[in-house]
């Protein structure tokens, strides 16, 4: 077990600093020092030349990596460009909103998902191929539209839910709750389907498996064979399609946090973005890599402890 | 002259891949929905290329007194807040879209193909880096690596699109490159290879045609996430600047426009939502034409539809209620197995009658697909899908197993009547330790506690004479050998005290010395426990090691029934004469081993009468008649032949 988890790590470390790399050696590439960037295009060249003297801004692009790479190990990721607020400050701030809105959507997806995949498994019928037209829906409709939908008919039309706004747990524990359930309907809904396909698949092929006709031949209950035996081989495929879920709902949280008025980690992308703020956004891209990282070490645990020959490997 | 052969070979699969190809658009152009989805991406792609001359106004004509109105006559999708038409903004917001696929999908589609056929076909070093690469892009979540594009290079939307398609690139060439080492192993690349071909006519003959399919399929899927990452873009305001449209923007105008009309959400999403749609459908079309399916021809498979429907035949005339079976552990009287076979059914076992006396030993003989493990199956019920097993009787110590639920039978299996079958280490659930499920079986079983049940397992698993007990119980199936996997099994089996044990092909699947020491065993437990065994094989040396008494089964039927003794010594029936013939028992060594002619006949190409006359070199018109009953000859043995009588005959 702790060998998968230092194999893994061998990969994620230096692909964080792949990533970092990357975004660094590109926003050197576009052009535009810092010091540009805060005095604005207005600003005297001497002027300009001075800041970025001052912040170091000069040196060459790897000595600036170097340096930033030696600080972000720290936790210290610099500081924004625009406000000159510590990036890791904000990041930090933020990050119980985006959490607490890709938690919510990725719970919604395995309970609904799973459930409804092993129900189509076990009864047939409408359920698995309604799974299977809903999962080729929650592909192919924007979930930025889906979301204006639900806001129009739940927050507008009903006035059931509130439109916009995050209320912190600590504030309203029922707040909280209520801001959350429109934004994180929709960010789930469209994954729902994708896991029960998995789920129907992965328990049909152990139903047809060798080892499920012996236990039934031998007389062991249904419910043990399904709930037991198939469900425990029907895992590891599951988690691992719950793993990319999850990639992908964090990317996802990024529109609806902007739909949904929301101070999460995807505004602060979307404002960086459109204000061009490097420090942010290279904190942010490290971050949001680190959250995949983090999310696939748990998913290769979770599937060694599931499937023996994984852990063997 | 080997060379020719294998040219021939070449020629031969190289038409076959050719076909697959040929036949892949004739099969997408039967499927509705993706000739449907192609017919309406290709009027959106040209009614937005040519969005100048189509849309009936500018882009930016803006009819102040006409604004935020719903569908009319002169705007067919109704007006913006400016009074701007929404069908005109659409088709010329559509091009940037299009344009921004276009970007994704051949970047996409160039670094995916490339890395996924070079790893496929060169291997080694090569296969390793780009799998590498590939498992590095996955972990980048995309619309972040956008944004930080966006970032950089200030709204530049043709950078942003040309990123998503290096993220998604390696998706696809983890599919391409599947597919090719799928193509790779298959038979005609070898030979193609050998037959002298460069790698090169290798790549483009053979693997392209087996790559293409799911290629396209995953082509789409990207062209359909590009699609919602461009207007996804467009909507987050860093896409195309206002007043120029984009898909994105005119959803971002839509929403602002909601407290006036919500009409205008349903053609800015819609538009999306329909192109989006109908590539991820379009792609589905290709997969299924690619595989050769219809669609939604899949069978719907569920547990439930495992349960096998059991009917209660009329005894057959003169049968009944037979008195011998009182004195049977297992009769089965008047069996018949069909199985579906696409919209109709097939006969698979064709009323089998025989019994078990309690503590024999019965053995199922026959070549592959005469119904042997069917026969057992359908006493079990653990049949394929769809199943339907009809029986005068299946009687278990005198209980009718046929009126009984599925939940109803599990009071014999396991208890009364045990299994092992003949795969052994696939017959084992590979997520838990064998240990654990021999504890499992014994609990369930004997209703005993967690402690009893170990000590019992353990009993078990010396019982059948497994070394090392202790440390094969911590050990998962794939890392046993088959030969101790198989006693495993043997142990669960014995888990509930069968009084009978059903073994299907027990020894097949293992070595030859381990096979002699799993018969042993067998023989061993039944003379400690006094259960009765039915063994199905088609090895005459496992009939004479392990068995009393051997049904012959042909095509269905059963042919022959006698003891073992007297079937090896004068086998009446002439394909049991065949069989035993083909096997080395009883014939003197170094002595060449005849094949028999012929295969057997096919579940539903059974001829009218003796399903064997093709290959039996006594028939007569008289035996293609009609339907061979079976003959009762002397010693309780029968056959169903009505030319038993030259059997003396001919051999000698």
């Amino acid at each position: 077990m702790l060998g998968v988890v230092i194999r893994r790590l061998i990969v994620a470390v230096p692909l964080m600093g792949v990533i970092s790399f990357i975004v660094f050696m590109l926003s050197s590439l576009a052009g535009g020092s810092v010091g540009q960037a805060i005095l604005g295009p207005t600003a005297s060249a001497a002027s300009v030349a001075a800041l970025n003297a001052k912040l170091g801004a000069d040196r060459p692009v790897l000595v600036q990596y170097v340096d930033w790479l030696r600080h972000a190990i720290t936790g210290d990721l610099g500081l924004s460009v625009v406000s000159g607020v510590p990036v890791a400050d904000t990041i930090a701030s933020r990050i119980p909103v985006t959490m607490s809105l890709a938690v919510g959507a990725l719970l919604l997806v395995i309970i609904l998902g799973v459930t409804s995949g092993a129900i189509a498994a076990i009864r047939g019928g409408v359920t698995g191929r309604l799974a299977e037209v809903l999962a080729v829906l929650g592909r192919g409709l924007p979930s930025f539209w889906l979301a204006l939908i639900a806001v129009l008919v739940f927050g507008v039309n009903l006035a059931w839910l509130p439109v916009s706004g995050y209320v912190p747990f600590a504030d309203s524990p029922s707040g909280w709750i209520q801001s959350l359930i429109l934004p994180v309907v929709v960010l789930g809904v469209s994954e729902i389907a994708l896991v029960a396909v998995v789920t129907r698949a992965e328990m049909l092929s152990a139903m047809r498996s060798d080892y499920v006709r012996s236990l039934r031949a031998n007389g062991y209950p249904w419910k043990r064979i399904v709930f037991k035996h198939v469900a425990k081989n029907a895992a590891g495929p599951v988690l691992t399609m719950v793993s990319l879920v999850f990639v992908s709902l964090i990317g996802g949280t990024i529109l609806m946090e902007q739909i949904f008025g929301m101070p999460g980690l995807g505004t602060l992308m979307v404002s960086a973005t459109t204000k061009h703020d490097l420090q942010v956004i290279q904190g942010l891209a490290v971050f949001y890599t680190a959250m995949v990282v983090v999310v696939f070490l748990l998913t290769d645990i979770a599937s060694g402890y599931l499937n023996a020959k994984a852990r063997a490997r | 002259m080997s060379a020719v052969i294998e040219g021939a070979a070449t020629q031969e699969q190289s038409r076959r891949a050719a076909e697959r190809g040929a036949g892949f658009l004739p099969r997408l152009v039967r499927q509705p929905i993706a000739v449907a989805c192609s017919l309406i991406l290709l009027v959106v792609v040209l009614a937005c290329v040519f969005a100048e001359w189509v849309s009936p106004y500018g882009p930016l004509d803006q009819d102040l007194q006409n604004t935020a109105a719903g569908p009319s006559a002169s705007h067919l999708l109704g007006t913006d807040q400016l009074g701007r038409d929404i069908l005109s903004r659409l088709l010329h917001g559509g091009q940037v879209t299009l344009l921004g696929i276009v970007q994704a999908v051949v970047v996409c589609a160039v670094i995916g193909l490339f890395l996924g056929l070079t790893a496929g076909t060169l291997g080694g070093w090569v296969e390793t880096v780009a799998m590498r690469l590939c498992d590095l892009l996955l972990a980048v979540p995309g619309l972040v690596m956008l944004l930080v594009i966006l970032g950089i290079y200030g709204n530049n939307e043709a950078a942003a699109m040309i990123t998503l398609g290096v993220i998604m690139a390696p998706t696809l060439a983890r599919v391409v490159y599947s597919a090719t080492i799928a193509v790779r192993e298959e038979l005609y690349v070898a030979s193609a290879r050998v037959a002298g071909l460069t790698s090169f006519q290798i790549m483009r003959r053979h693997i392209l045609s087996g790559v293409t399919g799911p290629a396209l399929t995953q082509i789409s899927i990207v062209a359909a996430v590009a699609c919602i990452a461009e207007a996804g873009i467009g909507y987050l305001g860093l896409g195309v600047a206002p007043p120029a449209p984009s898909w994105g923007n005119l959803v971002t105008d839509a929403q602002n426009m909601m407290p006036i009309s919500a009409w205008m959400l349903v053609p800015t999403g819609g538009i999306i939502a329909v192109v989006t749609l109908s590539l991820t459908l379009l792609g589905n079309g290709i997969r299924d034409a690619y595989m050769g399916r219809s669609s939604g021809s899949s069978k719907a498979f569920s547990w439930r539809a495992l349960a096998v429907t059991v009917s209660q035949a009329a005894s057959p005339a003169g049968g009944g209620a037979a008195p011998l079976g009182q004195e049977s552990i297992l009769s089965v009287k008047g069996m018949t197995i069909r199985l579906p076979r696409g919209s109709s059914e097939v006969t698979v076992v064709d009323d089998v009658n025989f019994d078990v006396a309690p503590g024999e030993a019965v053995a199922i003989v026959g070549e592959s697909g005469c119904g042997k493990s069917m026969t057992i199956s359908g006493v079990l019920r653990v049949l394929p899908m769809g199943a339907h097993v009809a029986a005068a009787s299946i009687a278990f110590k005198g209980a009718e197993l046929t009126s009984l639920s599925e939940h109803e039978m599990n009071a014999y299996r396991g208890t009364g009547i045990g299994f092992i079958s003949q795969e052994p280490i696939s017959s084992l659930n590979p997520a838990f330790t064998v240990g654990h499920q021999l504890e499992e079986a014994v609990r369930l079983h004997r209703g005993v506690g967690k402690g009893e049940a170990r000590q019992i397992a353990r009993e078990l698993m010396v019982r059948v004479r497994l070394p090392e007990p202790d440390a094969v119980a911590k050990k998962y199936p794939h890392e046993l050998s088959g030969g101790m996997a198989q006693r495993i099994a043997i142990a669960r089996a014995l888990a509930g005290e069968p009084e009978l044990l059903i073994a299907d092909e027990p020894t097949t699947a293992l070595d030859v010395s381990v096979q002699c020491e799993i018969l042993d065993l067998l023989r061993d437990l039944r003379e400690q426990t006094g259960m009765a065994l039915i063994l199905v094989t088609h090895d005459w040396g496992v009939v004479a090691e392990a068995c009393d008494r051997a049904l012959v089964m042909y095509a269905g039927q059963v042919v022959e029934s006698a003891d073992v003794r007297s079937i090896i010594a004068h086998p009446a029936h002439p394909y049991t004469r065949a069989l035993l013939q083909s096997s080395s028992v009883g014939i003197a060594p170094r002595q060449l081993l005849p094949v028999i002619a012929g295969t057997v006949p096919v579940p539903g190409s059974w001829p009218h009468g003796c399903r064997f006359a093709s290959r039996c070199e006594l028939a007569e018109d008289a035996c293609r008649t009609g339907p061979i009953p079976m003959v009762t000859l002397d010693e309780g043995s029968a056959a169903r032949c009505i030319r038993t009588d030259v059997d003396e005959l001919v051999r000698t």
